[in-house]
């Protein structure tokens, strides 16, 4: 049967991520060591289990609130004010999502009208783009460079803006870069934001993974932003629960309302231990001035600087990553497209990276590794790229 | 105790191998500072020894081991070091730790074979005055020590290649 003549025209024609091909190519070849994953090798600290195994014992198998338990929307609010300075109402404008992604989907569905152009930053996560055309709106990429650390500027958003946008996508801390913005860049933007009458999708979710002085800024915190923000974290990157998804998303109530009418129909809830976990996260995290995240941030923070120094050594073009778990070399000067590179370097020396064209066309010439792996192996890795390096 | 000395220790207790120049860049600080640390940590006792975590069963080699409980009956002005102190000479316990609960110290002891051990038991503890009684109870197989599991071999669980 010719199933075309059913499917969505829109969605057939989103290619697949340039990564799932790649994860096909590594499922081949056993004893890979991958620095392609995106996810923290820890496991969910044990008390983050235990109280999620608990809650099962207990029999806490129902439905939460559409918006999620109260209980956990108020350790969220008190979270985000104490880390972040983000003030949200728990009543009417945090809701827990299925992982921070289904928040991004809900904005942009919540948002865009057919034709609604969004501004997306690139190299960025794969599913920005993708999500804008499931919601019927068009995806504006702006090509950010590497000489200015990947950070969006004002000049190039304001280039992009045409009388059809509406939302700008802010990826910062930024996967696949390790990229972050800083206060003063974020300044600027925002009045090209509000000059324009935007609004912004912030993905944060690498926020608690920021290894510069400053700290993470969120573009929220910043007077008139609030307004205009949808903003969006989770717990997969700042407590190693990826598996569980669950995240948030906090936006002006006007907003939200839409937002959630999406989530309720479509999704119900968040699943009931998986927010209980969440909120253990967090309840923990009150009480201990946020250990379990401190311990494992400098554990990244060290193979963070083992892995920007070793590359810089190999004489690879690399700008120094403070965020996220990620390395985004430039591989220009071995000639091999980015893709050619990981294909190669995957078959001669066994060491799997993702190609940085995954993450948009101007991610040509980089791949992105990640530091998220045990520290002996990242050494091995990192041997066996110096290694291919020579033999090109 | 300095951040950097902790951070320095953690490292070190994952793996006490690597290499100065390595350490100096995971930690963001100078060769000669890391060592400096290092140096002091050596010099005030914090750091005692380098050792390799073995697995003895892989090894092959016969041994037993024991945990054994001790009661005993402080004296006076030395509470129970005194005690402790005679039974931490003996070769065959690797480790005493003074306990609150139902008994007094806790002993790790390790022989050749089982009648050693409890030759050791009872004729060398026993018999010390100021030992009202002991339970010994002997290691079957051990699962996990120092926080390295040892019943399995650790295994990354993630995808090899996600977003």
């Amino acid at each position: 049967m010719d199933y075309s003549r059913f499917l969505n025209a829109s969605v057939s024609a989103v290619p697949k991520s340039g990564i799932r091909k790649f994860f096909d190519i590594v499922q081949t070849m056993p004893g890979a060591i991958s620095l392609g994953v995106g996810e923290p090798d820890f496991v969910t600290p044990y008390h983050i289990r235990n109280a999620a195994i608990d809650s099962l014992l207990d029999g806490e198998t129902q439905y939460t609130s559409n918006w999620g338990k109260a209980s956990l929307r108020k350790e969220i609010a008190y979270y985000l004010e104490h880390r972040y300075g983000l003030t949200y109402s728990p009543v009417n404008e945090i809701l827990a999502t299925v992982g921070a992604s289904e928040g991004i989907d809900l904005a942009l569905r919540a948002i865009l009208t057919p034709g609604d152009e969004v501004v997306v930053p690139e190299p960025s996560f794969v599913s920005y783009c993708p999500g804008v055309v499931f919601a019927g709106g068009v995806p504006v990429p702006i090509v950010t460079d590497a000489d200015n650390n990947f950070m969006l500027t004002a000049e190039a958003l304001k280039a992009a803006i045409t009388d059809k946008t509406k939302v700008l996508i802010m990826p910062y801390p930024n996967n696949p870069t390790g990229g972050i913005i800083d206060r003063e860049s974020l300044q600027r933007l925002r009045d090209v934001i509000i000059q324009n009458d935007l609004l912004v999708i912030s993905d944060e979710i690498y926020a608690e993974l920021t290894y510069s002085q400053q700290g993470h800024i969120s573009i929220a915190s910043l007077p008139g932003m609030r307004e205009r923000t949808v903003y969006i974290n989770g717990f997969s990157k700042a407590f190693a629960m990826t598996g569980w998804r669950i995240g948030y998303a906090c936006a002006p109530a006007p907003l939200m309302d839409s937002m959630v009418k999406i989530h309720q129909y479509a999704i119900m809830c968040a699943p009931m231990q998986a927010q209980v976990a969440a909120e253990e996260a967090l309840k923990r995290g009150r009480e201990d001035n946020y250990a379990d995240i401190a311990l494992m941030r400098e554990s990244y923070n060290q193979r963070r600087r083992l892995m920007f120094e070793s590359f810089r050594k190999m004489g690879l073009k690399c700008f120094e990553p403070l965020g996220a778990f990620y390395v985004f070399p430039s591989i220009e000067k071995t000639g091999l497209s980015s893709e050619e590179f990981c294909e190669r370097l995957l078959k001669e020396k066994n060491v799997a990276c993702v190609p940085g064209t995954a993450f948009g066309a101007c991610g040509e010439g980089f791949i992105r590794c990640c530091y998220a792996t045990a520290l002996d192996k990242l050494t091995v890795a990192l041997e066996r790229i110096d290694e291919f390096l020579q033999t090109l | 105790m300095d951040h950097m000395k902790q951070e320095l220790l953690q490292v070190l207790q994952q793996d006490c191998r690597i290499p100065l120049e390595k350490l100096s860049v995971m930690l963001g600080q100078p060769m000669d500072a890391i060592a400096q640390a290092i140096d002091d940590m050596e010099k005030s006792g914090v750091i005692l020894r380098y050792t390799p975590v073995i697995n003895w069963d892989r090894a092959g080699k016969e041994r037993v081991e024991g945990m054994i409980e001790v009661r005993t009956t402080p004296q006076r002005d030395q509470g129970f070091d005194a005690i402790a102190k005679r039974i931490y000479r003996f070769d065959e316990v690797k480790s005493v730790y003074l306990m609150s609960g139902a008994y007094d110290l806790l002993l790790l002891v390790e022989a050749p074979t089982l009648k050693e051990l409890a030759l050791f038991v009872s004729s060398k503890l026993s018999v010390l005055e100021n030992v009202v009684g002991t339970a010994t109870h002997f290691v079957l197989k051990c699962y996990k020590n120092d926080g390295i599991i040892y019943d399995e071999e650790p295994r990354d669980r993630r995808l090899a290649v996600n977003p």
